[in-house]
């Protein structure tokens, strides 16, 4: 602070000015020296150059997407160019993501016409999902800006349009941490019971929940100091182990400890967010959001999604897994054909073609856990299962009955049916999806503990621990807060938005060139530089824009001419003291400078604390309220100066046009 | 053109008794208020859901209390928003319905007869989300009144940083009660428009007090309070044009930017009013109360370098 305060003791006692710094002793008064006229223009041309981006609008474009793990290959892209080519919608710009191995994530192609654009999308649906079992791509129309390619290459973009402006859902989701714990805390309790059972089977106690974790009382200390051993040999790292006692009987807490409770919450999140993602895939949303909120909840956006109903109902649908057998007295190939042996259903997965007995052996519902892991012997990656005690015995018999045949495990799913309605994809409705997932071979009986092996790669089994846990309802979602904002009022959101900007804008404008007559003239245009210049820096940090942020635009314009009504009452209070005008000018801007960075300094404190504490529209204009204030710092003191030096500077004023 | 034409000599101080007797009259009305009559939440607070339908004729609202009854919607408030042929309906937290599922239902009520009705405007605030939310933007508020306190009392002295906290204070409270007793609704907006206006009206503050302090550096005769009011006259001309430039754009807010930041506008204009008298009433004269005088301004010796070699 003592810096600052030197500073400004130099400013009023007009030993420092701006332009009498010790290298620059011979400029004479209200000249910049060339360098910060350079500055200035630089600064100005790119502000221009990135603000840019948001006049040229925005294309119909389609986007082509790989579902789960699916890339578009060179093959597939070239026929969807053929296609194109034979039906005459050939896109203007045809932009894929970075080039993976095997191919590209995804595709995006902008067309000139809406009718393009849609004729598009069914041909390349065609190309690439060409069966209705096997949908593995997603192809979503869109609207992508319209950014001449010499300026995306430098990096220009438009600003992003928050869902107010353009209409969409959004949903906050929370996730039921308490579901969560309850289920390791299940898993605590057998884990427990197992080490006693195979490690001490003589001892016997009892076993109750308590707060994040399990108590076991013992008939005596001998018998609860051995339980201890065995328990903190098979669980330390991850459970707290206390020996007491309670009620005159000896006593072991086993708790969670603190990193288990963290890996349990961020599991829990994780996996939901990967679910959600899945199924926001599905919908086939372009620009969806789905971020994670604090601890528990997770943030769903889907722009240009109306029917909140549906939305709601493939989002929250709740994957199930089921353990079934293969059916291996089914001929494949007949199959194939349409003669599917009754009970039975034929798959289409990446093992080929697979007949599954539509008896369920054990329910999703049953597995506590599926995880990516190693097998101790081989080392190789393997996925290591648990079920729950009922689903262990269920397990038990099956395999026991079965061995050397396939288990096969099958995940359903809701996924979305689309329609085309008056030259629109609209979600109509949505039909439940099963997918075999793994077909492992039973080597033998087992029971609530399981691996699955089979040559996999790491990223493989990782995948399929996934798929697993996502039908196992490890965590459930409900809905905290939902908006669907529709997309005409959205429209109305932009047009009042603008309108508001406009006339307040033109208000501000008329009122400081009455005012002040030339140096309003000079504000004015510092005021719409400090526009462009928002836009700008709005545009570069990929910052969104809301309803309340156009507000806070708005409100920053009334608040930046007040750096310069500052400046320019001061000039007239030195003019009316007697001052000479090209002194009144300089006196003006560095008597001002300290005020308005003062000024500017607290609003900022206040816009800073919006942004940390509030949420969602509150951000928005927080954001926007900042970013205003240090370009206004920069236009209102800099540029302004800038201009009025070229009118004034270097030679004798007589009279300010003020 | 210029509204002050030539300095003006008006006495301020004069009217501080009275300024404070009015300050604290609306500061006392403004709690009784909140406290008796609280404040009119919006759904951001209260939680629950609340939908916004157009018709294609104008909105019978009696028949749309008749659907609503007939699937047990309870405390339904249904108005027109804007126009006739739209309507909100707002729905606290419903008993037997799932939160998530009332707008839905609603909606399937309202068509149940075959009417067109499109929906332009859904939302679902839960329970946990509204409270949630009136803690964090009490704890916005009083952070951002301490780091505002420090900077003041860095940059000037510990009373005016009392006064200008004083102030806002001042200026927070009058226009929650302003939004009490006309129970305009009060929403997630209206609470980042509190927080505008503390910045705005600690922007007047700080012009005020910076004037002060450069007076009482200068002027080698006159008490204080002659300080004081020199200053408020001086920096008067400039407090006016910059409120009524931010007048300007806040009335374009408020007639053409729509029902979403309508009290957003509305908070704000207050607040510019507001903001303005109290730093002219009450910062000030809360400074001088406690005593400011120009000895608490003088800058510290600046300390040469090499002083401190000397030290011991």
């Amino acid at each position: 602070m003592s810096g600052f305060l030197v500073f400004e003791e130099l400013i009023t006692t007009g030993k420092i000015m701006f332009v009498n710094q010790p290298n620059q002793q011979q400029l004479p008064i209200n000249t910049y020296p060339k360098w910060k006229y350079v500055l200035i223009v630089i600064v100005l041309a790119l502000a221009f150059l990135y603000a840019a981006p948001n006049i040229f609008g925005k294309d119909p474009a389609v986007q082509i997407s790989g579902l789960r793990d699916a890339v578009i290959t060179q093959q597939q892209f070239e026929d969807i160019e053929a296609a194109w080519q034979e039906n005459n919608v050939e896109p203007t710009i045809v932009k894929p993501s970075t080039v993976g191995e095997e191919g590209v994530q995804q595709i995006i192609a902008r067309f000139k016409k809406d009718a393009d654009q849609l004729k598009a999308r069914e041909l390349a649906n065609d190309v690439l999902n060409p069966t209705l079992e096997n949908q593995n791509y997603v192809t979503a129309l869109n609207l992508a800006p319209a950014t001449p390619e010499w300026l995306a290459n430098l990096g220009g973009e438009p600003m992003k349009l928050g869902l107010d402006l353009r209409g969409g859902i959004h949903f906050l989701m929370q996730v039921d941490m308490e579901q969560a714990l309850k289920r390791q805390q299940d898993q605590l309790r057998r884990d427990f019971i197992d080490t006693l059972t195979e490690q001490e089977p003589s001892i016997r106690g009892r076993v109750e929940p308590i707060e994040n974790g399990m108590l076991l009382s013992f008939r005596n200390q001998e018998d609860a100091e051995r339980a201890y051993e065995a328990l903190f040999k098979d669980h330390t790292g991850r459970i707290d182990l206390q020996l007491s006692e309670k009620g005159g009987r000896p006593i072991i807490r086993g708790t969670l400890n603190q990193q288990m409770l963290q890996e349990i919450q961020n599991n829990a999140i994780n996996q939901n967010r990967i679910i959600l993602s899945t199924r926001v895939n599905s919908l086939g949303v372009a620009e969806p959001l789905i971020q994670r909120q604090g601890a528990d909840r997770i943030v769903v956006q889907l722009p240009g999604v109306q029917d909140s109903a549906l939305a709601k109902q493939i989002l929250g649908a709740t994957a199930s897994l089921e353990f079934r057998l293969v059916n291996h007295e089914a001929d494949v190939v007949s199959a194939q054909n349409g003669r599917v042996p009754p009970g039975s259903k034929l798959f289409d997965s990446e093992y080929g073609p697979v007949v599954v007995f539509d008896e369920v052996e054990v329910s999703g519902e049953h597995l506590t856990n599926a995880t990516a892991s190693y097998d101790p012997q081989t080392n190789e990656p393997i996925v290591s299962v648990r079920l729950d005690g009922e689903g262990g015995s269920k397990m038990t018999r099956t395999t026991t009955a079965n061995v050397n045949d396939q288990l096969a495990m099958i995940l359903k799913e809701s996924r979305p049916i689309f329609d085309i309605k008056d030259g629109k994809r609209v979600l109509v409705g949505s039909e439940l999806e099963e997918r075999l997932i793994s077909a492992p071979n039973i080597n033998g009986p087992f029971g609530s503990r399981f691996q699955i092996t089979g040559r996999f790669t790491e990223a493989e089994t990782r995948d399929l621990a996934t798929k697993l846990r996502s039908g196992a309802l490890i965590a459930p979602t409900f809905i905290v807060e939902e908006r669907t904002i529709g997309a005409t009022l959205g429209e109305e959101n932009i047009e009042k938005g603008v309108t508001s900007v406009v006339i307040g804008f033109a208000l501000v404008l008329a009122f400081m060139l009455v005012y002040y007559k030339l140096f309003g003239l000079v504000a004015n245009v510092a005021l719409t530089l400090n526009l462009v210049m928002i836009i700008c820096v709005m545009s570069l940090m990929g910052a969104t824009l809301t309803l309340p942020g156009i507000a806070g635009i708005v409100l920053t314009v009334g608040m930046a001419v007040d750096a310069n009504v500052l400046i320019f009452e001061r000039i007239r209070e030195e003019l009316r003291a007697g001052v000479r005008p090209a002194q009144a000018i300089d006196k003006g801007y560095g008597h001002a400078l300290s005020t308005i960075a003062d000024a500017n300094i607290t609003t900022a404190i206040a816009a800073i604390i919006l942004f940390a504490i509030g949420t969602g529209p509150v951000k928005g204009f927080a954001i926007t309220l900042f970013i205003g204030i240090l370009t206004s710092m920069f236009t209102a003191i800099f540029v302004s100066r800038g201009i009025v030096n070229l009118m004034y500077g270097g030679r004798t004023v007589k009279k300010l046009s003020i | 053109m210029q509204i002050l034409n030539k300095e003006t000599n008006i006495d301020f101080l004069k009217l501080r008794k009275f300024a404070m007797v009015l300050s604290i009259l609306l500061i006392v009305g403004s709690i009784t208020s909140f406290f008796t009559k609280g404040l009119n939440y919006g759904l951001d607070f209260t939680g629950g859901t609340l939908i916004e339908v157009g018709y294609e004729q104008d909105a019978d609202i009696p028949k749309i209390h008749d659907q609503l009854e007939a699937i047990d919607i309870n405390g339904a408030v249904v108005q027109n928003f804007g126009s006739a042929k739209i309507v909100q309906i707002r729905m606290p937290q419903q008993d037997h319905i799932e939160n998530a599922k009332v707008g839905d239902e609603v909606l399937a009520a309202l068509r149940s007869d075959g009417e067109t009705v499109t929906k332009r405007d859904q939302s679902f605030v839960g329970p946990v989300i509204g409270e949630e939310l009136k803690e964090k933007g009490g704890l916005a508020m009083i952070v951002a009144l301490i780091c505002i306190m420090i900077y003041v009392a860095l940059r000037f002295e510990w009373k005016f940083s009392v006064g200008s906290v004083i102030a806002l204070a001042h200026d927070v409270i009058i226009i929650i009660g302003f939004f009490s007793i006309t129970a305009v609704e009060f929403d997630l907006t209206v609470l980042a428009a509190l927080l505008a206006v503390i910045g705005y009206s600690l922007n007047d503050t700080i012009v005020v007090f910076d004037r002060i302090r450069e007076n009482f550096l200068r002027m080698r005769k006159g008490s204080s309070e002659d300080v004081v009011n020199t200053s408020l006259n001086q920096t008067l001309s400039r407090t006016l044009m910059t409120s009524i430039t931010t007048l300007l754009v806040l009335l374009a807010l408020f007639f053409y930017g729509g029902q979403t930041i309508h009290s957003f506008a509305e908070a704000l204009i207050v607040g510019v009013f507001i903001g303005t008298y109290s730093s002219i009433y009450v910062a000030s004269p809360v400074a001088l109360l406690l005593g400011v005088k120009k000895e608490d301004l003088m800058p510290p010796e600046v300390e040469k370098e090499g002083e401190e070699f000397d030290m011991p």
